[in-house]
């Protein structure tokens, strides 16, 4: 006989065999250790009366605290805006032609890269003392008004000044990546098709190299909103600095920082989930489908169960 | 001879010390297809990306339509062009890439209309009927609303036709545009490049497709060592090359 042996009916249809999972015993050990270790952790939270949890309560959403709250958001959010403005700018001197811009740009990279953030914010407080007065008019030429620095550049403007280039230096370097990180041939493409130099920019290479810089740019914004505790030095009214004030006040220590981490926390889950969703948004075209997002998983989980009970009740059993 | 649609005349091209296009002359004229073959690194992809300017040239001039490409003749000048107006000029100009190169964020739709509603003014029903239109010349109407990754490689490479088209361009340049698919899809981007050379669109085409150059081609050149050392119609070229090197290489692709 010279047909292969498997070429031969199989002695049996394939739907006859149930499939029997393989045992984990291993899995169940570590998930208790892990429970276990937890449920101590939780414990030692609650029931050790130095956390201070009724206090933690009552100042949560303390109006001073809410307040405090708003402004570290207020900051995040102007230095982030004004960062990654200023930011894309630089990326996109530092890709063109001309030397002079590449230059300005990698210097004011590496200036502002290399000078610590509270030093840079220390300069833009002080910087009435550096220059009394501004003046706007020819450069080198004659001034048409000039104004006092002290009016110009209040202590929150100096801190949003300091936040945002010193952001900016970071964020030139995510965008400058993310448009590295799209493929050559699709500016050639645009080219060829004569598409022109503007909507090439934001219309071809922007929206692909976003799914580039949102990670990296989500890293950023979550970082700068506990970055913007550095300010506490300017004696500026946001989160970290006014529960240092109440806490000198009241002397509960403890508690009041677990306030601002909680705070810091929220904020922080917030932006999280608001990350996933414009990842999604930039990803379109990436998989042949996106995968669900929780609140579809959920919602999916909730329509199955019903019928997955009546098919359970009816057929019983079978492989699972 | 009539005038032609494209001129290419003596065409040099470097890179550095390594010299790529060494004085090529070439002219299409209105509704021919024009393939080019050779060994690869003789310079046709090159020599294909001159014409839309894609590269720059050193010496020589391309003409397309009568009009200088990437310069403008004053005199015994051609000044430079700047960069929008070279860009104009690429409208008439249709260019189909190796590797497609749609553009993964686009639907099908939108990668054949954006070209047409970047330029000048024209209204959006308008460039969305034409491209519906010229998505059912490539057989793709069905395909409207994916996008490209959903795609296999030939339906990907017929959307790229379409969108070269959509500019509604004087020639299309195809540089190798059935290298990157599987053998099995070859056919159908052959077939679509197959009418559009019977509709009497102008084309220029580098491929390593010997059928195809025999069967649809006016004019055969083949290039090696950045010249055109042969040309003419399918069966002197194909059949009785006069150039050993011609026939070398052809020995090697049939």
């Amino acid at each position: 006989m010279t047909a292969p042996a498997a070429i031969e009916a199989p002695a049996e249809p394939a739907g006859a065999l149930t499939v029997v999972k393989a045992r984990r015993p291993g899995r169940w050990i570590a998930g208790a250790v892990v429970l276990v270790l937890l449920a101590m952790a939780v414990n030692a939270l609650i029931t050790n009366p130095a956390w201070d949890w009724p206090v933690v309560g009552a100042y949560l959403f303390h109006p001073s605290v809410v307040h405090a709250v708003l402004f570290t958001v207020e900051l995040t959010a102007l230095g982030i805006a004004l960062g990654f403005l200023l930011g894309t700018v630089l990326a996109l001197m530092r890709l063109s032609r001309v030397p002079l811009l590449v230059s300005v740009a990698w210097g004011y990279v590496w200036l502002f890269r290399s000078v610590p953030l509270i030093l840079q914010l220390l300069f833009w407080y002080n910087l009435a003392a550096l220059y009394k007065h501004i003046s706007f008019g020819v450069p080198f030429g004659p001034a048409f008004f000039s104004v006092e620095s002290m009016d110009l550049i209040g202590p929150v403007t100096a801190a949003v000044l300091g936040l945002a280039l010193h952001q900016a230096a970071y964020a030139a370097e995510i965008v400058r990546g993310g448009f590295l990180s799209v493929d050559p041939g699709q500016m050639e493409a645009a080219a060829a098709l004569g598409i022109p130099r503007a909507r090439q920019i934001f219309r071809i290479q922007l929206p692909q190299a976003m799914r580039t810089i949102v990670p990296a740019a989500g890293n950023e914004i979550i970082g700068l909103v506990k970055g913007t505790s550095v300010v506490y030095i300017m004696a500026l009214p946001e989160l970290f600095y006014q529960v240092q004030v109440i806490y000198n006040r009241n002397g509960r220590v403890i508690a009041m920082l677990l306030v601002a981490a909680i705070w810091y926390l929220l904020l922080t889950t917030a932006l999280s989930v608001a990350q996933y969703y414009v990842e999604r948004r930039f990803g379109r075209g990436q998989a042949s489908a996106l995968p669900p997002t929780p609140v579809q998983r959920v919602r999916r989980v909730l329509a199955v169960r019903p019928a997955a009970r009546r098919r359970a009740a009816a057929g019983g059993g079978g492989a699972r | 001879m009539s005038t032609p649609m494209v001129d290419v005349r003596g065409v040099h091209k470097s890179y550095g010390p390594l010299k790529v296009l060494r004085g090529v002359d070439l002219q299409v004229r209105p509704g021919e297809v024009t393939v080019i073959i050779g060994p690869s690194g003789s310079g046709k992809s090159t020599l294909l990306r001159t014409i839309n300017h894609l590269e720059k040239i050193d010496r020589g001039y391309v003409t397309v339509d009568g009009e200088f490409i990437g310069y403008r003749r004053s005199g015994d000048r051609l000044y430079e062009l700047r960069e929008r107006d070279i860009l104009r000029q690429r409208a008439k100009i249709g260019f189909v890439f190796q590797n497609f190169n749609l553009f993964p964020h686009l639907t099908v739709r939108q990668n054949v209309t954006e070209a047409p509603l970047s330029g000048r003014r024209r209204p959006r029903d308008q460039v969305e009927a034409l491209a519906d239109e010229l998505l059912e010349q490539v057989g793709l109407s069905d395909k409207a609303d994916a996008y490209p990754r959903q795609l296999s490689g030939g339906q990907q490479q017929r959307v790229a036709i379409a969108r070269a088209l959509a500019l509604r361009p004087k020639v299309v340049l195809f540089d190798e545009p059935t290298s990157a698919l599987d053998p099995e899809l070859v056919g159908e981007v052959l077939e679509v490049m197959k009418n559009l050379a019977r509709s009497g669109t102008t084309m220029i085409v580098v491929t390593h497709e010997i059928g195809f150059a025999r069967e649809v081609a006016d004019t055969v050149a083949f290039m090696d060592a950045g010249r055109i050392i042969e040309h003419g119609p399918p069966p002197q070229v194909l059949d009785s090359p006069r150039h050993e090197r011609t026939r070398a290489f052809l020995a090697k692709v049939l």
